[in-house]
């Protein structure tokens, strides 16, 4: 399997590529945005409950 | 039931009385769906068959668009009177209430539409023969485009941008209606044949009529509670 | 049922998944790209572009598939009253809309050497770009609601209400594109499907559905805390001891 064919697709290369690196951002992307969201939640809880301790 | 039926044709009556009364709130749609169709003409040059080919189109989405602006005024006023919670707590189907509802406000939305189509097939250059097709495929796709716009004015109720949003909510829900509306006066246009259009389109009504009234009022309570 | 639709159950069980689902989702897309961009053959009329497909239906699969749970998650909900129905709705829009832009991405980098244009109003492509729109309303209708518990029954009914009219919307664009496009355009191209080209594209769809159950839970989990932070189950747990 010749690397030149394989990155070229026969011409077609921006395109497949195209489209295979959108899905990678896509599934990177909505890996990444429930992982941040986590760490402001819990962070946020964190504040929460030191608040509720102080003001017992 | 004729108590059912007295207090539909009350809340029928009245709403048509207070609707009448703020007579703007009917003219702007009518008057927009006018302009709006106009302005085409003048952005794409009035070439005669332009027009004859893009009419269907545009009078169309003019009259999705007039429909989306008079959306706020079916449920607005009445959520703001504390009318509508009475409705709800009332012993009939909220269901029928809504249906009756809607029924005025298209009378006095949908209904101007149809009858002012005539002025707007002169205007883009119909032929004679698709004004009929034209009041028709209105006639029975404006009561199917109040039904969706009552589902989408009920679940936003009293939002802020209520009006904008359901827009969003609502016009994808549209197309079909669309397609098939607009595609007969098309169709007319070339001769086809157009009664799957209106037998669609009368599917669709029925449809609409047997379901959307009792999503808008399940909408209702969910925006009530 | 009760313990199924208990939060705290379903978040402790949640985090054992996810990371099993996790690996299946790696090792599903790996294989389902070598064999698709390795394995299988060029395309008799396509050449090699016809790969695109590998990720362009799965995506537009996920796409549907994501709304019907959805409007389901949203049935049950509403008839129910399950609070963890109105968190699974809520975490699936996001990924479906991203699903949905994917499959209209793809489909447009894949319609471009075809027709030579980087848009074309085919049946499936409308329909699509319509469910996208579908989904942006769901989206903006929750957020525009304050309070979770009504936003997400509004959200339900809008849901059911589009899923019953993605169905018709289906036909209408399908008929409204056979009266407007010419013959020879016909279909996006799917070739016809060689049995090495098959095992890829269920291979990638299968992946895809790992990663979106995954990734799912993943927000769930986020929504049940934030939801019952007042609960001494979540203000016991260990991690947020400061």
């Amino acid at each position: 399997m010749n690397w030149q064919e394989f990155i070229s697709m026969g011409g077609y290369g921006v395109y497949v590529w195209g489209s295979y690196g959108l899905t990678a951002l896509i599934l990177v992307l909505n890996l990444f945005l429930p992982l941040r969201r986590r760490k402001v939640v819990r962070q946020r809880l964190r504040e929460f409950m030191r608040l509720k301790e102080q003001t017992r | 039931m004729l108590t059912l039926i007295k207090a539909i044709g009350r809340l029928y009556r009245r709403d048509l009385t207070v609707a009448l009364r703020r007579s703007t709130d009917i003219l702007t749609p009518l008057i927009f769906f006018v302009i709006v169709v106009s302005l085409f003409p003048l952005g794409l040059g009035p070439e005669p068959n332009t027009l004859r080919t893009i009419a269907p189109g545009v009078i169309w989405v003019g009259a999705l668009l007039a429909t989306m602006l008079s959306l706020n005024r079916l449920f607005a006023n009445d959520y703001a009177d504390g009318t509508l919670e009475q409705m709800a707590l009332a012993p009939f189907p909220l269901g029928l209430l809504v249906l009756t509802k809607i029924a005025a406000h298209w009378t006095l939305t949908g209904l101007p539409l149809v009858l002012i189509s005539p002025l707007l097939a002169v205007q883009m250059n119909l032929p004679d023969s698709a004004f009929g097709t034209l009041a028709l495929s209105l006639l029975l796709g404006t009561p199917i485009l109040s039904l969706l716009g009552a589902v989408g004015a009920a679940l936003t109720l009293g939002l802020r941008g209520g009006g904008v949003l359901v827009s969003l909510l609502v016009l994808p829900l549209y197309t079909p209606i669309l397609i098939f509306g607009a595609g007969s006066v098309a169709g007319v246009m070339l001769g086809i044949d157009t009664g799957a259009h209106f037998s669609l389109l009368g599917a669709f009504l029925a449809l609409a009529l047997t379901f959307l009234p009792w999503a808008t009022a399940a909408a209702l309570r969910v925006s009530l509670d | 049922m009760h313990k199924y639709a208990s939060p705290k159950f379903f978040y402790t069980l949640a985090g054992q998944l996810i990371p099993w689902l996790g690996g299946v989702t790696v090792l599903l897309l790996l294989a389902g790209l070598y064999l698709g961009l390795f394995v299988a053959p060029a395309d008799y009329q396509q050449g090699e572009s016809y790969r695109i497909m590998f990720v362009h239906v799965p995506a537009a699969w996920m796409s549907m598939f994501i709304y019907m749970m959805m409007a389901g998650a949203g049935a049950v909900a509403l008839v129910w009253n399950i609070k963890l129905a109105e968190i699974f709705a809520n975490s699936c829009a996001p990924i479906g809309a991203s699903f949905t832009f994917l499959a209209l991405a793809t489909g447009s980098l894949w319609g471009k050497p075809m027709w030579g244009t980087w848009w074309a109003w085919d049946a499936r492509l409308t329909s699509e770009l319509i469910l996208f729109f579908l989904y942006i309303g769901y989206m903006a209708l929750q957020a525009s609601i304050e309070d979770p518990r009504r936003a997400a029954r509004a959200a339900a009914i809008l849901a059911l209400v589009g899923v019953v009219n993605i169905p018709v919307i289906h036909f209408s664009v399908e008929w409204w594109n056979t009266l407007h496009q010419p013959a020879s355009l016909g279909k996006v191209g799917t070739p016809s499907i060689h049995p090495s080209m098959l095992a890829p594209l269920l291979l990638m769809a299968l992946g895809f559905k790992t990663y979106f159950f995954a990734t799912m839970l993943m927000r769930m989990r986020n929504e049940i805390l934030e939801r019952e932070r007042h609960t001494t189950w979540v203000t016991d747990m260990p991690e947020l001891k400061a």
